[in-house]
C-alpha cells in the first residue's frame, strides 16, 4: 500500500491533466497505462503551445523584431531547463525529434568517423529497435562487429563476461531502463568498466529521463538521449546530451539554414554546437513546451516521481499476484527497487491483444505485442506480452481497474 | 468488443480446424502482422481440376486471427481455387458473425490475406515460395 498522503498527491496531480477529465467512449474512467510509450499532458504544457502560437509565433535566430526575440529567448532558455533537468550545460544538449533520432545523429555523425572495420559495438539484448538498428547499419557501412550483453530468464544483465566483450570496443551504447521489462541496467557497475576499455559511452535514456533522477555527469555518459513525449511534454522534440569536446569534433548530421556560419557556392563554415546540428528551422513550439514539461517535473521532484513509481509497482506486483492461479505470469526482475513502472505479462493462454483489447472495454489502456524488442521477445520465447506502464497521474485505483479488468478477461476466455 | 469472445471463437482458438502441415502442398503462402507480430501460414492441396482438395495452416496469433483462420479454412474445403482468389472480407465476417472493432481488422483479414496471396499465386503460376 501506498502512504495515504503520496496517492493523494497522485490524484492532485491526475487534476492537472485535462484528459482525465474526459470518459472514454463506453463512458468509462480513462485508466492510463500505457505511459511507456508516450505519456499525457499536464494543461500546462498545452497552455504553452497555445501561448507561443497565439501571442509569440516567429522564427527564431534571425528576426530582430520583438515577437521573433522573445521566441528565441523562450527556444534557448528551454534548451537551459532541458540541460539543467539532466545536470548538463545548455551548449551540450542538443534538440532532435526524438531518442531514435537522436541516437542516428550519433550512429552517423560520430559513428562515420570514429568507428572503423572490426571495431566492436556493445549493446545489450535488451534494446528498444531504436538503439540496435542504427547501429546494425554503422556496422554495416563500416566492418563493424556487433556484441551483446545477455539477458538471464528474469530479463537481468548478466556481466559475467562483461571484460571481454569490452575488450576491443569501440562504443557501448545501453539502454537506462528497458521499455518491455523495466529493468534498470547497472550503469554504476557497467560504464566505468566500459570507460576503462576506452569505448564511448551512449546511454539510451528514453525509459529513464522521465522516470528517475538523471545526471549524465555522474552517469559519466558521452551522450544521452531521450524524448519530451514520454515525460509529459509534446511529441516531435526531443534532445541529444553529448559531452562538449565530442561535439565540437564531430562533423554536422543535416545540413542547410541555422547550422551554418558562412556559406559560398562552393563551401560552407559551421556553426558551434549545438546549433551545428540544428539544420533548418526547429521545433520551436514543442521545444518551448518540453522546457514546461521539465518545470513540471522539477517542481513534482525526480525522486518523488521515482518513489511513486516504486511504491505503484510494488502494489501492482502485490496485487497481480492473485491472479496467478488463473495463469496470470509476470515478467522481468519482479523487483521494484531493480525496475522502473513497467510490468510486462500474460495471462494463460490468452493473446496479449486479445487480453489489451479486454481492458480497452473498461477503459484500462496497456500495450500488446513486441514492444520493438522483437530479439529479445525470440530470445525469451514470448510471441508478445501485454504491457502495463505507470507514471505521476497514477494511483492505486488504476492498478484495481487493471486488476478487474483482467479478472474480466480470464472470465471471458474461462481461464 | 467484449461480445466477440464467444464459445465457438474460443473453440476455434483453442481447437483450430485444420491446422499443421500438408506432406505436400501445391500452393502457400505466409505472412505475419508486423504491427504485432502475429504470423500465418496457409497450405493448399488442389486437385487438377482445381478444386481445394485440402488445407492446412500454423502460426500464430491473437484469437480474432486463428479463430477467423480457421473457420475460413473450414469455408474452402472443396472450393474452386478461382473462387479462393476472389474471395472477399465478407467471409471472414460472416464466419466470426459479430462485428470487429477497426484496430482489430488486420488480425481478422491476415489468413484471408495469406490465403488469397496463395490462390492468386497459384493461378498465376508465379513462382512458389518454396
Amino acid at each position: 500500500m501506498l502512504r495515504p498522503s503520496e496517492m493523494q498527491k497522485a490524484l492532485r496531480v491526475r487534476d492537472d491533466f485535462p484528459i482525465f477529465t474526459r470518459p472514454t467512449a463506453r463512458g468509462k474512467r480513462l485508466v492510463y497505462l500505457d505511459s511507456a510509450a508516450t505519456s499525457q499532458k499536464p494543461l500546462c504544457v498545452i497552455e504553452t503551445l497555445d501561448e507561443y502560437y497565439r501571442e509569440y509565433n516567429a522564427n527564431i535566430h534571425r528576426g530582430v523584431y520583438e515577437i521573433a526575440a522573445r521566441a528565441t529567448a523562450a527556444f534557448e532558455e528551454a534548451r537551459a531547463k532541458v540541460a539543467r533537468f539532466v545536470g548538463a550545460d545548455p551548449g551540450e544538449i542538443v534538440w532532435t525529434r526524438n531518442t531514435t533520432e537522436a541516437i542516428n545523429l550519433i550512429a552517423y555523425a560520430w559513428g562515420n568517423t570514429n568507428v572503423r572495420a572490426g571495431d566492436a559495438i556493445l549493446l545489450t539484448e535488451l534494446e528498444h529497435h531504436s538503439n540496435l538498428v542504427p547501429w546494425q547499419l554503422l556496422a554495416q557501412r563500416t566492418g563493424a562487429v556487433l556484441r551483446f550483453i545477455p539477458v538471464d530468464k528474469n530479463g537481468t544483465l548478466v556481466l559475467d563476461d562483461l571484460d571481454r566483450l569490452l575488450d576491443g570496443c569501440r562504443l557501448l551504447s545501453i539502454a537506462h531502463v528497458s521499455n518491455t521489462l523495466g529493468t534498470i541496467s547497472p550503469l554504476e557497475t557497467i560504464v566505468p568498466r566500459a570507460r576503462a576499455a576506452g569505448a564511448t559511452i551512449v546511454v539510451d535514456g528514453a525509459q529513464s529521463a522521465p522516470h528517475l533522477p538523471v545526471d549524465v555527469k555522474a552517469l559519466d555518459a558521452d551522450f544521452y538521449a531521450f524524448s519530451a513525449h514520454k515525460m509529459l511534454g509534446p511529441t516531435g522534440i526531443g534532445a541529444l546530451y553529448g559531452k562538449r569536446a565530442l561535439l565540437e569534433s564531430m562533423p554536422p548530421f543535416l545540413s542547410g539554414g541555422d547550422m551554418i556560419r558562412a556559406v559560398e557556392y562552393d563551401r560552407a563554415t559551421f556553426n558551434d554546437p549545438p546549433w551545428k546540428f540544428e539544420a533548418g528551422t526547429s521545433n520551436i513550439a514543442d521545444a518551448i513546451a518540453f522546457g514546461t514539461a521539465v518545470d513540471y517535473l522539477t517542481e513534482l521532484g525526480p525522486a518523488w516521481v521515482r518513489e511513486h513509481e516504486r511504491a505503484i509497482t510494488a502494489y501492482a506486483l502485490e496485487r497481480l499476484a492473485a491472479l496467478e492461479p488463473r495463469g496470470l505470469h509476470v515478467y522481468g526482475p519482479k523487483d521494484p527497487a531493480k525496475t522502473g513502472g513497467v510490468l510486462s505479462f500474460n495471462l494463460a493462454d490468452v493473446h496479449a491483444h486479445d487480453v489489451a483489447s479486454i481492458l480497452d472495454t473498461e477503459g484500462v489502456c496497456i500495450r500488446a505485442g513486441h514492444h520493438c524488442t522483437m530479439p529479445l521477445m525470440r530470445k525469451m520465447g514470448w510471441h508478445s506480452t501485454a504491457r502495463a506502464s505507470f507514471y505521476v497521474y497514477n494511483a492505486e485505483e488504476d492498478v484495481d481497474a487493471l486488476v478487474t479488468a483482467l479478472e474480466k478477461a480470464a472470465h471471458i476466455f474461462k481461464v | 468488443m467484449d461480445d466477440f469472445y464467444r464459445d465457438y471463437i474460443l473453440d476455434h482458438y483453442r481447437n483450430p480446424r485444420n491446422f499443421g502441415h500438408l506432406d505436400a502442398p501445391t500452393a502457400s503462402a505466409e505472412d505475419l502482422n508486423p504491427l504485432c507480430g502475429d504470423q500465418i501460414r496457409m497450405e493448399l492441396q488442389i486437385d487438377d481440376g482445381g478444386i481445394v482438395r485440402a488445407v492446412r495452416f500454423s502460426g500464430n496469433g491473437c484469437a480474432i486471427s486463428l479463430a477467423s483462420a480457421s473457420m475460413l479454412t473450414e469455408s474452402i474445403s472443396g472450393m474452386p481455387l478461382e473462387d479462393v482468389a476472389k474471395l472477399s472480407k465478407d467471409v471472414v465476417l460472416e464466419n466470426v458473425g459479430i462485428g470487429i472493432s477497426p484496430t482489430r481488422m488486420k488480425c481478422a483479414m491476415l489468413g484471408l490475406r495469406v490465403l488469397k496471396s496463395a490462390a492468386i499465386g497459384e493461378l498465376a503460376g508465379w513462382p512458389d515460395e518454396e
